[in-house]
């Protein structure tokens, strides 16, 4: 929460030597509130003054760094409730999860079927970024141990759930330099599991039975010192699931409730045991609603490719359009002598017109312009898709030599550019395409 | 010491509305906290699922939906079936053979097909156009009419043919009219008040604000509908207090990810896991961005996500 210029004032030397480059100390103030000017630059200021200032500006969400090097990750940190407010800024991460309850050939398939999933969406990379390796007491510390490690292996970010304290011992001295989570201070256990988790130096998950169990219990290791932590939303019931997520980061964010303000896990493969389908549905409702990590049983393709589609939206910057990079992406094994379509680079004109072409079955190539990610026609008005921008990317891009085919079309509504581009183009018969892309398909049917 | 939260209950409500007519009938709306907070309040009612079919009947649909209606030969036949199907409280027609630009059926073929599935079936019935506003306006029309009675909701009267959809639908048979933009708070407030103005009751209005599948501009609909349900709790804006229904079948069995055979994409698995999970996370994500009401096609979608507001509610 902002503090007031007023407030400010309050704590400030009130010398008005003007050392700062301000007149008086309360303009100087004024300054800082509006984060003109780093409250550094008056050298007077009290240690205590700048203490407590900085403990009532502080974010209302805690930022928790989870795992190391390329698999490092930041959760929370988040400082709206909707995305039209501010762009939501640390990207739900996805867990498979693993118990030592299970036999050695269904964690050897269920391990083994993680990194199959991988791949690019508009310039992000899609896969398991977590795995939630669960304890179970009835097998033992050392079986725990080796299924920690064979999960290290895969190089993601490990989340140990363990309410055993001597179980989580053993299992961080073989993991805990790539920072994983250990997840199980319950009520009963937390002081024995905080100083587990400190002497290691990983993050602690903290669970309670209900709203009131867990906020008790972050409490009470807030006063431990410890505030490094994520909450787990309750996983009695989908509902009081729901509930944390959303109470949690509302009273963080509307109340300044600090002690709410960590991010969260939610384990909707504890929620909806056996039922993919649900998991599926959970896995988008929490993604939705404020998970940090979600759990599931297993991410094949079916769960993955809506999921990882549904977050790239939802983390967008509200102010900037998504984006593909510009090129020629050939389409069903399109080569030099194939078809031309040409378009702009918003990602979701791309991603309709590609998916229209690749039902068409048609080879092509689709030449996607630079245009400021915007849509056809708001391009086309801000001057940014124009037969002069066109003509002037098919130059830099070369194309002509790369491509021999010289039959481009172009989309309907942008029709108007036709003469246009045959004069700056000549060689190329330019051909006007259905003005959406729906009709692509039958367009380019009917054309061979 | 315990949580306290704040309470997030609002003093305006989202109307309540009623769609069919007896024991079937199905009512939306009446939440005064947004999207399943149940922690601030109640919901009044919860979101209601229906199932879609076409005019197009069998031959229309994804190989994997055909399976689930093994024995269908018409789509009066379908109409039964579906209507019999766990979790699916309303049933949603869909007229896409009227196009012009592909089948061109005739509006009094349709009309037919519309008379007998709803001499077929006494579920609430959803009538959606072929999304070509000058045939819409004409089937939409027609089918208010050969529906009278029955408290059906018409999907959708738009911008260019409110006044044909609206005057026939709610001013003539006082059917429920549905109002369609595209993902924009201000279009979708500019057609409620448009409806208005011609003379339709507010309180027999469901919007449908535009939709998309997971991944495909997902964003806008999750924006709108956050701006429509603040200003409709917050502010007690009465022109944007309408249900919101959205038709999630016709979108996502259009996408690759569902639609692209096993064949073409191998690593990507069964097509028909694909599709339904498209389905299922989409209606996930529009239910808790504020849908009242949404449309599915696959059986399987529609047990899951009935399920999932019965234990979110
Ligand atoms: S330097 Fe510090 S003490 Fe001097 S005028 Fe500026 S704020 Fe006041």
């Amino acid at each position: 929460m902002a503090l007031k210029g007023l407030d400010i004032f309050k704590l400030s030397p009130k010398k008005n030597c003007k050392e700062c480059g301000s007149p008086t100390c309360m303009a100087f103030s004024m300054k800082v509130a509006q984060g003109a000017v780093s409250i550094d630059a008056c050298p007077y200021f009290s240690e205590d003054a700048k203490a407590a200032m900085s403990e009532a500006t502080a974010p209302p969400m805690k930022t928790i760094k989870v795992g190391t090097g390329e698999s490092e990750y930041t959760l929370g940190g988040e400082t709206v409730l909707f995305r039209h407010e501010k762009t939501f800024v640390s990207k739900t991460r996805y867990a498979v999860a693993v118990c030592s309850c299970m036999d050695d050939a269904e964690i050897d398939a269920k391990l083994a079927a993680i990194p199959a999933v991988d791949y690019d969406r508009i310039s992000e990379r899609m896969f398991v970024e977590m795995i939630y390796v669960n304890y179970s007491a009835d097998a033992s510390t050392e079986k725990y141990v080796e299924l920690v490690k064979k999960a290290a292996g895969l190089n993601r970010v490990l989340i140990l759930g363990c309410e055993d304290p001597e179980a989580a011992k053993a299992a961080l001295a073989v993991c805990k330099d790539s920072k994983p989570v250990l997840n199980g201070a319950t009520p009963a256990n937390y002081e024995a599991m905080n100083a587990v988790a400190a002497e290691a130096g990983v993050v602690l998950g903290v669970i309670g039975a209900n709203n009131d169990e867990l906020f008790d219990n972050v409490a009470a290791l807030e006063k431990l010192g410890n505030k490094n932590m994520l909450i787990n939303a309750c996983t009695d019931s989908v509902k009081s699931a729901f509930a944390t997520a959303v109470q949690f980061r509302k009273a963080a964010i509307k109340d300044s409730n600090r002690t709410c303000g960590y991010p969260s896990i939610v384990n909707v493969a504890k929620l909806a045991k056996g039922d993919a389908h649900m998991q599926a549905a959970l896995a988008s409702v929490f993604t939705m609603k404020y998970g940090s990590i979600v759990v599931m049983e297993q991410m094949g393709y079916a769960e993955a490719l809506p999921l990882y589609g549904m977050r790239q939206n939802l983390f967008t910057d509200p102010q900037k359009p998504m984006k593909v990079e510009p090129g020629i992406y050939p389409i069903n094994g399109g080569d030099e002598n194939s078809i031309c379509l040409t378009t702009v680079d918003f990602a979701l004109t791309y991603f309709v017109v590609s998916g229209e072409l690749e039902r068409s079955g048609v080879p092509c190539n689709l030449i996607i312009n630079d245009a400021g990610g915007l849509s056809v026609l708001t391009s086309w008005a801000a001057g940014k898709f124009s037969s002069s921008s066109i003509a002037k990317f098919f130059q830099e891009q070369e194309i002509e030599g790369k491509i021999k085919c010289r039959k481009l079309c172009i989309p309907g509504k942008v029709a108007v550019l036709k003469g246009e581009l045959e004069a700056k183009m000549p060689g190329w018969e330019i051909i006007v395409a259905p003005r959406e892309a729906v009709q692509l398909v039958k367009f380019l049917k009917d054309m061979q | 010491m315990p949580f306290t939260a704040k309470s997030g209950k609002f003093n305006a409500s989202i109307n309540t509305l009623t769609i069919g007519t007896g024991d079937k009938a199905i009512t939306l709306g009446g939440e005064n906290v947004l999207p399943f907070y149940t922690f601030d309040a109640p919901i009044e009612n919860a979101p209601k699922v229906g199932i879609e079919i076409t005019d197009g009947g069998m031959e229309n649909e994804p190989e994997c939906i055909q399976k689930c209606y093994e024995g269908c030969t018409t789509v009066v036949d379908m109409a039964k079936a579906a209507a019999a199907m766990e979790g699916v409280e309303f049933l949603s027609l869909r007229l896409e053979g009227g196009d012009p630009n592909g089948l061109n059926k005739s509006t009094e073929e349709l009309v037919q097909i519309v008379k007998d599935v709803a001499a077929a079936v006494d579920l609430p019935l959803v009538v959606c156009g072929c999304k070509n506003v000058e045939k819409d306006a004409e089937l939409l029309s027609k089918a208010a009419e050969a529906l009278d009675g029955r408290n059906a909701l018409l999907l959708a009267a738009k911008e260019e043919n409110y006044k044909t959809v609206g005057a026939a639908a709610g001013l003539a048979y006082k059917q429920v009219v549905g109002a369609e933009s595209s993902v924009d708070i201000n279009l979708a407030k500019q057609l409620n008040v448009l409806l208005s103005q011609l003379g339709v009751n507010g309180q027999s209005i469901a919007m449908n604000i535009g939709t998309a599948s997971a991944g495909y501009g997902f964003e806008y609909v999750i924006s709108t509908m956050d701006r429509i349900k603040a200003a409709a709790l917050s502010q007690n804006d009465a022109t944007l207090q309408m249900p919101i229904i959205t038709p999630v079948a016709s979108e996502v069995w259009g996408v690759k990810e569902a639609v692209a055979s096993e064949a073409d994409m191998p690593e990507w698995g069964p097509a028909e896991e694909r599709g339904i999970d498209m389905e299922i996370e989409t209606a996930a994500a529009d239910l808790v961005s504020g849908s009242n009401a949404v449309i599915l096609r696959h059986p399987a979608s529609v047990v899951t996500i009935s399920k999932l507001i019965k234990e979110l509610v």
